[in-house]
């Protein structure tokens, strides 16, 4: 079947079974890697895009159900948050493999577009969803909070 | 080797006579032996055709009413009608969304869900890590992810776990803490479609027994005959 | 150390370098790093690999473009570790190059140019201390020449500083790029002068941060997952589900009614399935129907094996064992007041968090690869064997890949041959090998089950007099008489007290493959060392630090006190804790790195909570405060989620633990704090992707030790039901 789904803010038509999970959609038909296959379960959370704002696991998302719907990934995530946190995140040289950070990227701006200051233990609620095989939590902790005093200090 | 500068050179050259011919010999003879291990044919399994295998359903059945009938005393009817229904109400299906803390468990061995989630303000997730991050309207077979429209925790007032039937019963039948009359009590358990899913889970997961209209059934004659509780 | 100990080192290091770095073709073909002979032989036949490296007169590693940047060349694999960074900063030093305009390349697999490509052992930085720092002041030396020339002044006079050449009477001065036509005709010197530690500008400094980090949070970096070829197809492979099972029969005339599914045959590890994209790959080999002949299958469980461990401990079994430490009289007859331990340990999965994978297309004689691999002149040598070819026509690009930890260097290059079998069928088109998670942690290379028994005497004095150690596991490799397991234990230093040590290890034989898992035999060697050492000193009524201390004080262990006086200094040891909270020491060397791990513990809800750990480690000269620092939290984090949760078990022979939620790793809300100190050293540097891993599950069970009295005699520490990841916040 065909599909039309708005991608970074793009309409692509996409020719594929509506069962297909849209991490496959994205990475092998519109080539978009950014988004990895880590568990294929929702386990890890590698695979976390924003559809309509919210984070999803692509893994776990049918192509025929996101037909309607807006869909970021790691390659166009923008705004306030999303750049205090990469900046966060490159201050803190996060990464190790950095295999799951897209995931830890796209659960942290979305954790900061909701809760502006968060507390460990909204860190904790927000972010043990995505597995780091390399451990690098505490540096994402510490980067989530750096990301959220840079956008308290923008809007005072 | 810090000697060997020292040593002179006619036993040096025949060292290396020595060290040097076996290897060569030795390599030559291994390359043989590869290209022989690797050029020598082996037959490969060809596709052919293979019956699939039959999948024996067990499902486990809830008894009828009418096999309570015979219960004279009505009380005791409605207790043993009520251990019936306890069956689907025990089954990991429901207990597993009716924690006594704020994580629900999953699958047959209701272990604590992994990963870590919190019940929210609204029984359906925190912030960045709802429900719905993972979880659909529907069971979704490429990933193994169950899922309903409906898909949140019961209220924490309707903690089920560690809990007797006999407390179960009790609860859901009070409303300040079940939120049901009688009415909608009956009309949650027959007509809901989260509840519904508990006989359609899809994945490894156990159905929970008999369906959703026996359950139904049962639910009813429980609460004709004066909805009683076991102690 | 006394002159026996550095002795006995050297030689172990040199056989492990043997070992890993040693491969075998046919029996003759040795890739070592040590003998210069096989090396030439080995290069003849490699002859490099598909495409030269780009040509540079500042060598393999060397590049300097007119656009003033430095190329690093790197020849390992980075999975994380940061080796990037590390190499590049030993070249920026020497050449006193500015940091910020230095960048990293990796190497494709070319044996000629660069000498044996093996990612191993936490030994990049180590083995190439001398070849780099060479590299960046024979680069150095070249521009200083020049300048020097065309300025008509002494070198004394040249000074280099963050990639400006200057002449200090003068006040003359040129960039490397104005430069290069000039520095480039000057004759490489031979033996370059190196800087004194002292002098050093960069090393050791937090500028040396990684250099990959931009293409990690943008979604650019491209793993061998993402590699997207031209006709590529995608493939799957249905492999047994038990090791040792092979194939029967298989009907795949479902699987190709799927749409976009291109063929499905049989090959050695299973039945392969090709298609057009991933899913439909998938799907493809959902649709099988395969039987499997598991005559030679392993069918065992767990619990089974285990008992025959047990049995192959006590000599019950016609298994001889290999004796690998041994000091007096090893036949010597235990009195009745021995102390005897027990431990067992699973197998463990690397569960890198990229599965395994790889991109393969043979062409005529032309073979390449597109892979994350630890051990690439191994691969060259096994793709030749699949394709029929020379190694020399083996080109292998190498990626970083998404996790390692030892999976993606296998003896037998497992997923890479697999990869080069599927793609014999494809008639020239290039294949992407896709294992599934499923795939992934029921595929073996795991780290071995392990039995551990110890019986020890103390004498008079509260110490070790006699120690008889029976190791049971499975070798890694076949080659080597498994000593990689009995590491940690040969040497120790808490033997240097008794009189008589008999170290012998015994290595059954079953179809399980296992390999190198991060620390190798340090992961279950460093848990039972030093939780036995503070189980010793609780009966000899001493505090394990002080017992340690006395220990290594006799053994002459110099690095061990350092990291210990230190530990003890950070961690707050012998200072009040609240009530509830105890803590734990270990202190392991592994790969020539020495760590101190305090871990502060409680027990809540029946499991351990660790909210903090110090960490002391001396890894000779740090390159990279910062990525040792990283190393250790992430050494830690793994380290814990393999005391805790690790565990690959079999029922009748069938993997159980198959993706993240049957096998735990740690998550956020259990990650404890990290404080890691670094001993100021002037020895060589030594590797820190691994040996932050060992002494965390002792220290653990150390502190469990005093919460609730108990010895750990078993890992991981929970299991069945307890084993879902903890809902407690170690914050809260």
């Amino acid at each position: 079947m065909s599909y039309a789904i708005f991608v970074n803010g793009q309409i692509h038509h996409v020719e594929d079974d509506g069962q297909t999970p849209l991490l496959w959609v994205l990475r092998d038909t519109l080539k978009l890697t950014g988004t990895k296959y880590g568990c294929g379960v929702a386990q890890c959370g590698a695979c976390t895009v924003h559809v309509d704002g919210q984070p999803m696991r692509s893994c776990t998302l049918p192509l025929e159900i996101v037909a309607s719907s807006q869909i970021t990934t790691i390659e166009a995530v923008e705004g306030a948050e999303a750049e205090a946190v990469r900046a966060a995140w490159l201050a803190r040289d996060v990464p190790q493999c950095g295999f799951c950070q897209s995931g830890q990227i796209m659960c942290a701006v979305a954790l900061l577009r909701t809760v502006g200051s968060p507390t460990d233990g909204d860190v904790d609620t927000a972010m043990s969803g995505n597995i780091c095989r390399c451990a690098t939590y505490n540096r994402i902790r510490a980067a989530i909070h750096d990301a959220a005093g840079t956008l308290r200090g923008q809007t005072t | 080797m810090i000697g060997s500068r020292e040593s002179s050179p006619e036993p040096r050259r025949r060292r290396f006579r020595i060290g040097c011919l076996p290897i060569v010999l030795v390599v030559v003879a291994a390359i043989v032996l590869a290209i022989v291990y690797v050029l020598y044919p082996r037959t490969m399994p060809q596709t052919q055709p293979i019956p699939a295998a039959q999948l024996l359903e067990q499902i486990e059945r809830l008894r009828p009413v009418s096999d309570f009938d015979g219960i004279p005393d009505l009380q005791e009817r409605s207790i043993a009608l009520f251990r019936e229904a306890g069956r689907v109400l025990e089954s990991p299906r429901c207990m597993n969304c009716h924690p006594r803390t704020d994580r629900p468990t999953q699958t047959d061995a209701m272990r604590p869900h992994t990963p870590w989630v919190s019940r929210g303000p609204d029984g359906a997730g925190e912030a960045a890590m709802r429900c719905s991050t993972c979880h659909r309207e529907e069971n979704y077979a490429a990933s193994g992810v169950p899922g309903n429209p409906k898909w949140k925790l019961a209220p924490i007032e309707m903690a089920w776990q560690g809990k007797t039937l006999g407390e179960i019963c009790r609860q859901i039948l009070d409303p300040a803490r079940s939120h049901m009359n009688r009415e909608e009590l009956f009309r949650h358990m027959v007509e809901d479609e989260l509840v519904a899913w508990a006989w359609t889970p899809g994945g490894q997961r156990t159905p929970a027994p008999g369906t959703q209209a026996e359950f139904g059934a049962i639910i009813k004659a429980w609460l004709d005959t004066g909805g009683e509780c076991p102690r | 150390m006394t002159e026996s100990k550095v002795e006995k080192r050297r030689f172990a290091m040199t056989r492990r370098r043997l070992i890993l770095g040693g491969s075998l073709v046919g029996g003759a073909l040795v890739v070592g790093y040590t003998a210069t002979h096989p090396m030439q032989v080995a290069g003849a036949i490699l002859q490099g690999g598909g495409s030269d490296p780009e040509p540079s007169v500042f060598g393999p590693f060397v590049r300097i473009g007119a656009d003033d940047w430095v190329t690093v060349v790197n020849k390992h694999q980075e999975m994380g570790q940061g080796i990037h960074t590390a190499l590049a900063a030993m070249v920026a030093e020497e050449l006193d190059a500015d940091w910020d305009r230095v960048r990293v390349v990796d190497a494709r697999g070319n044996f000629r140019a660069y000498g044996p490509q093996l990612t191993a052992g936490s030994n990049s930085v180590a083995s190439n201390w001398d070849t780099l720092r060479n590299a960046g002041a024979a680069a150095r030396t070249m521009f200083v020449a020049a300048a020097a020339a065309r300025w008509g002044v002494s070198p004394q006079s040249i000074a280099i500083r963050d990639s400006i050449v200057s002449h200090t009477g003068s006040g003359r001065s040129a960039t490397f790029a104005e430069l290069l036509t000039d520095a480039s005709r000057q004759t490489p010197p031979q033996a370059p002068e190196l800087k004194q530690p002292e002098d050093y500008r960069l090393i050791g400094t937090d500028r040396v941060r990684r250099k990959d980090t931009v293409p990690k949070i943008t979604g650019g970096q491209v793993y061998t997952q993402d590699v997207d070829l031209p006709d590529m197809l995608v493939a799957m492979v249905a492999h047994s589900p038990r090791f040792g099972g092979k194939l029967a029969r298989f009907d795949a005339s479902d699987a190709l009614k799927i749409p976009a599914v291109v063929d499905a045959f049989a090959i050695e590890t299973g039945v392969a399935v090709v298609a057009e994209n991933t899913f439909a790959a998938r799907r493809g080999r959902d649709a099988l129907r395969v039987e499997w002949d598991d005559s030679k299958a392993e069918t065992r469980s767990t619990p089974e094996l285990f008992r025959y461990y047990h049995e192959v401990a006590a000599g019950r079994t016609d298994i001889e064992p290999n004796v690998l430490e041994t000091k007096g009289h090893p036949d010597a007859q235990f009195g009745s007041d021995v102390l005897e331990f027990t431990f067992d340990f699973p197998y463990l999965a690397h569960a890198p968090l990229e599965p395994m994978n790889c991109v393969a297309q043979i062409d005529g004689w032309d073979i390449k690869i597109m892979s994350g691999t630890q051990l690439v002149t191994l691969d060259q040598v096994h793709a030749a064997r699949i394709g029929l070819t020379i190694p020399g026509k083996v080109d292998i690009e190498v990626l970083p890949a998404g996790g390692s930890f030892g999976r993606r260097g296998t003896a037998t290059s497992d997923f890479v041959v697999e990869c080069l079998r599927i793609a014999r069928h494809t008639n020239g088109r290039p294949v992407k090998l896709i294992w599934t998670r499923e795939d992934d942690m029921a595929g073996g290379f795991y780290r071995p089950m392990v039995h551990h028994r110890a019986w020890i005497e103390l004498g008079p004095d509260g110490f070790p007099a006699r120690w008889r150690h029976h190791v049971v596991s499975q070798e890694m490799v076949p080659i080597g008489g498994n000593f990689q397991n009995f590491e940690g234990i040969t040497g120790s230093p808490y033997f240097v007290t008794a009189s008589v040590v008999d170290g012998k290890i015994f290595s059954p034989s079953h179809p399980v493959q296992c390999g190198f898992w991060r620390s190798v035999g340090l992961s279950h060697t460093g848990m039972v060392m030093e939780h036995i050492i503070d189980q010793l000193a609780r009966q000899a009524r001493r505090d394990p630090a002080d017992y340690r201390w006395a220990l290594y004080q006799r053994a002459g262990a110099a690095r061990h006190l350092a990291v210990l006086n230190e530990l003890c200094l950070k961690s707050g040891w012998g200072s009040p804790i609240e009530t509830g909270w105890a803590r734990g020491m270990a202190i392991t060397e592994c790969f020539g790195t020495v760590v101190g791990q305090v871990a502060e513990v409680r027990i809540q809800e029946g499991r351990p909570v660790v909210r903090k750990v110090t960490a002391v480690v001396d890894c000779g000269i740090p390159i990279s405060p910062d990525q040792i620092a990283a190393q250790m939290e992430g050494s830690i984090g793994f380290g814990l989620t393999a005391a805790l949760y690790g565990a690959v078990t079999l029922k009748d022979g069938f993997v159980q633990e198959t993706n993240f939620d049957s096998y735990p790793i740690l998550r956020m809300n259990e990650m404890p704090t990290v404080e890691t100190h670094i001993i100021r050293s002037a020895n060589r540097p030594t590797g820190m992707g691994e040996p932050g891993v060992p002494p965390i599950a002792p220290a653990v069970a150390n502190a469990m030790l005093i919460l609730t009295g108990s010895p750990t005699t078993s890992l991981p520490i929970l299991s069945g039901n307890a084993l879902g990841n903890s809902n407690v916040s170690v914050r809260s």
